[in-house]
């Protein structure tokens, strides 16, 4: 294999970068001038996707879709009725297809691998004390592995705040390769919650850091306190992405999750991700969104760009 | 003799077999042209004494757009004439706020009909409907708002003193932001309390003369802006040397503001020029660099180029100069260059098959001279006016690139080691419009701009305007200011009368 396939397949961090290293590689993170993000995110987030290009977003977006639910009240019923709409969005049209994962607590990641199995949609599960991350080191870590024993493809897990904005990014960045080698061979995003960082600065050191530590994927939000996924916010983490690509040839991937309700939306950051990362990352592979209610919006928009008419929502399933 | 970097299919092409963007075209249907433009004179559209009509073209196509009226000696005369008849007899002795309500009028209009002047604006020049929607047209508006503002507030921003209008204002526009500098111009004349004579440029009428259409709308007495197309040569030296203006103010090229300097020598008329520039666009290693990427994108492809206050000199301070470089050329190669009426296109169409061969004969130059020249291979279309977006590493001041500017999409790329190599060469130039800092060092962009001999200078952002904020430059970029309460200061007569 390779040099650069070996890193691709399976490096658990950079070599370099044990601990003691944290708070340097954070000291030497890129500044972020926000009012300059936010006009290249405004910017990009105005270009203008119609016809054909809109309905391959569209399309991509579905794929590209982690279908949530993430509720105290969460029953095996619920769960069975979100995956059917997981595996057929649109049980009218043959042509839609699955999203790319469910994401669900712990407790039910059985009952959704029971509905998933022989489909293409993968089960992920939040774990490590979601969404704060402050439980005990040693039973957040159990968490992780419990549930990749069970089966589940995918583990989501929150970057410790506490640790990180009180600059103890050693710490940290233990905590974070102690959760990836938990996870094993599972696909682990690490979701650094944009929101409560405080400015870009932080969000593209926190991107580092969960990168250097292994991770699969970085993630906006846990879509649980009060602010989402922000265009300038993900644009700030795709280009952390795009520098730690360049410097060591992994492609970390980057999940929008949080108040993504609109096919606008989705299609904003499909162009954000295309114009920022490139071609590489218009996958399932490496781009995922977070959403429940996204995904009618989508099928309903889908329907316009084919009949020229818009469809009443109870034409689209609840489930 | 150096060899230029090609790429076997551009970055964008590549995505392209991803993703194509389908087109999405501006419809042109809201901008109703007419086959013959007269002449604005005296509140109507008239034909020109000189009984001649020159063709105007859209830059990405070569199709004529429209025959238009080119005045003549005797037009200039009867301009002048009915200038200065309505200032004494209907605008001189207007109250400002009377003169107020006519600006908000135009103010008005112009946001109402906005689409239609972004996008004649798009088909007359060739800059990209993006660009002519959501920059051009909005600022032209607040520049009239501005002014209203201050039309009657005239004796708070000269304290001490009774500010008159001169008279009659002959304002002479580029071809680079039609609309734009006509409103920077229109806009504090008619404030003050002067009348005007707008001379367009030759290759962009159009939008002048539907900026007329809303004067007529506005209904503001005949004769207080009169538009008057004509190549520069003659219709604007004839209306440059007239008895009757009292001030000349000029936006163009440093050659030709030299030519009016010297004429107006010793004639009592008041003169303001705004002239070119060959801005330093200085990156430090401590710069925020992907937004720093952005700005100087910006700096020199915003209007592909053709701006007075272009980026058009990159300084990278050394230590940071590789990487910064391959982002680069990384972000050249995802612009898109193609028809301007496209929502999605971000390089244009150069204005003239003049300005075109100006551009290619200074990158010849920078070939010939040793820079290094790196251009993404996007195809570009068969008819048109296209230059693509071009960069040169290996650049010495020496070079024409580094001294002559290009007004085109080309950035010249030059290196230094401190903040002071990086002052004294930024400053080594006989122009000073504008000039950029990109530091998180706050104490770094004050020193700098404390010694940076330049009117306009951006920290951490580029090409930022605001009819509050004045607009000018140094040396040979000019004299006098537009915008602000500096920008009132050309249009009147501060001194009882002494003032020259």
């Amino acid at each position: 294999m390779s040099k650069a396939a070996e890193i691709e397949r399976n490096a658990p961090g950079l070599a370099l970068h044990a601990p003691r290293e944290a708070s340097r590689l954070v000291a030497r993170v890129a500044s972020v001038d926000a009012v300059g993000l936010e006009e290249r995110a405004a910017s990009l987030g105005r270009r203008s996707i119609k016809r054909g290009s809109k309905l391959w977003a569209l399309d991509l977006a579905i794929r590209a879709m982690d279908l949530t639910t993430l509720e105290g009240v969460d029953t095996t019923g619920r769960v069975v009725s979100l995956c059917a709409k997981a595996v057929r969005p649109d049980p009218t049209d043959p042509t839609i297809p699955p999203v790319a994962a469910v994401c669900v607590y712990p407790q039910l990641v059985p009952v959704a691998l029971g509905q998933v199995e022989g489909t293409t949609v993968k089960v992920a599960s939040v774990a490590g004390s979601f969404p704060a991350g402050l439980g005990p080191l040693e039973a957040r870590l159990a968490e992780i592995r419990t549930v990749v024993e069970q089966g589940a493809h995918e583990v989501d897990i929150v970057l410790n705040r506490s640790l990180f904005l009180g600059g103890r990014y050693a710490a940290c960045f233990e905590e974070l390769a102690a959760a990836r080698e938990a996870a094993g061979d599972a696909h682990m995003k690490v979701i650094l919650e944009v929101g409560e960082l405080g400015s870009y600065d932080r969000i593209r050191q926190a991107s580092v850091l969960a990168m250097a530590a292994g991770a699969d994927f970085i993630k906006t939000s846990t879509g649980k306190i009060g602010s989402s996924a922000t265009l300038p916010a993900a644009l700030c983490m795709m280009e952390a992405a795009r520098d730690f690509f360049r410097e060591t040839g992994r492609r970390v991937g980057i999940k929008v999750a949080g108040g993504i309700r609109a096919s606008k939306q989705a299609v904003q950051y499909l162009v954000l991700v295309y114009e920022t990362l490139g071609p590489e990352w218009m996958t399932p592979e490496r781009f995922r969104i977070g959403a429940s209610s996204l995904l009618n919006d989508v099928l309903m928009q889908i329907n316009k760009e084919r009949t020229g008419r818009y469809q009443g929502p109870d034409y689209f399933t609840i489930d | 003799m150096g060899e230029i970097e090609r790429r076997a299919t551009s970055a964008l092409e590549e995505q392209q077999r991803v993703w194509e963007y389908s087109t999405a075209p501006e419809s042109t249907e809201i901008v109703r042209l007419q086959d013959r433009y007269g002449l604005f004179l005296g509140g109507r559209f008239v034909e020109p004494k000189s009984g001649r009509y020159f063709v105007t073209i859209n830059p990405a196509t070569e199709e004529p757009l429209a025959e238009v009226a080119e005045a003549g000696e005797e037009d200039v005369d009867l301009a002048a004439r009915t200038a200065r008849e309505a200032w004494e007899e209907h605008w001189r002795d207007l109250p400002g706020k009377e003169r107020a309500k006519y600006l908000y009028r135009i103010a008005r209009a112009l946001q109402e009909r906005s689409r239609e002047f972004a996008v004649l604006e798009t088909m007359n020049n060739g800059k990209p409907i993006k660009e002519s929607r959501d920059v051009d047209v909005p600022l032209a508006a607040a520049h009239f708002f501005y002014y209203a503002g201050w039309a009657d507030k005239l004796e708070y921003a000269f304290p001490g003193r009774i500010p008159r209008p001169l008279g009659v204002a002959a304002q002479i526009t580029p071809w680079n932001f039609p609309l734009l500098m006509c409103a920077w111009k229109l806009a504090p004349a008619l404030a003050t309390g002067n009348t005007a004579i707008l001379k367009p440029a030759s290759t962009t009428p159009l939008t002048a003369l539907l900026l007329a259409e809303v004067i007529e709308q506005a209904e503001l007495p005949p004769g207080v802006v009169n538009v008057i197309p004509g190549p520069g040569g003659r219709t604007g030296g004839w209306l440059a040397a007239h008895a009757d203006i009292a001030k000349i103010a000029f936006t163009g090229s440093t050659e030709i503001g030299k030519v009016l300097r010297r004429n107006v020598a010793g004639t009592g008329k008041r003169l303001t020029l705004e002239l070119g520039g060959k801005a330093a666009n200085i990156v430090f290693e401590d710069a925020a660099l992907d937004q720093a990427i952005e700005g100087i994108i910006n700096g020199i492809f915003f209007n592909q180029g053709e701006v007075c206050c272009a980026g058009s000199r990159l300084f990278v301070q050394e230590s940071v100069f590789e990487p910064l470089v391959d982002k680069l050329k990384a972000r050249l190669d995802t612009l898109r260059v193609g028809d301007p009426l496209d929502k999605n296109t971000d390089v244009g169409a150069i204005n003239s098959r003049d300005q075109l061969d100006k551009i290619e004969e200074l990158v010849q130059s920078g070939i010939e001279e040793g820079a290094e020249i790196y251009q993404p291979e996007c195809s570009l279309p068969e008819r048109g006016f296209w230059f693509r977006p071009t960069l040169f590493t290996n650049v010495a001041q020496s070079h024409r690139i580094a001294r002559e500017e290009i007004f085109g999409p080309v950035l010249s790329i030059l290196t230094f080691r401190t903040p002071q190599e990086a002052v004294e060469k930024a400053n080594n130039t006989e122009y000073g419009l504008s000039a950029g800092i990109w530091t998180e060092k706050g104490s770094r962009i004050l020193w700098m701009a404390d010694r940076m001999k330049a009117g306009v200078i951006w920290a951490n952002t580029f090409n930022r305007f605001d009819p509050a904020s004045p607009f000018g430059g140094y040396k040979e970029s000019g004299f006098g200011r537009e915008g602000g309460r500096h920008g009132l200061e050309p249009y009147l007569d501060l001194d009882g009368g002494n003032g020259a």
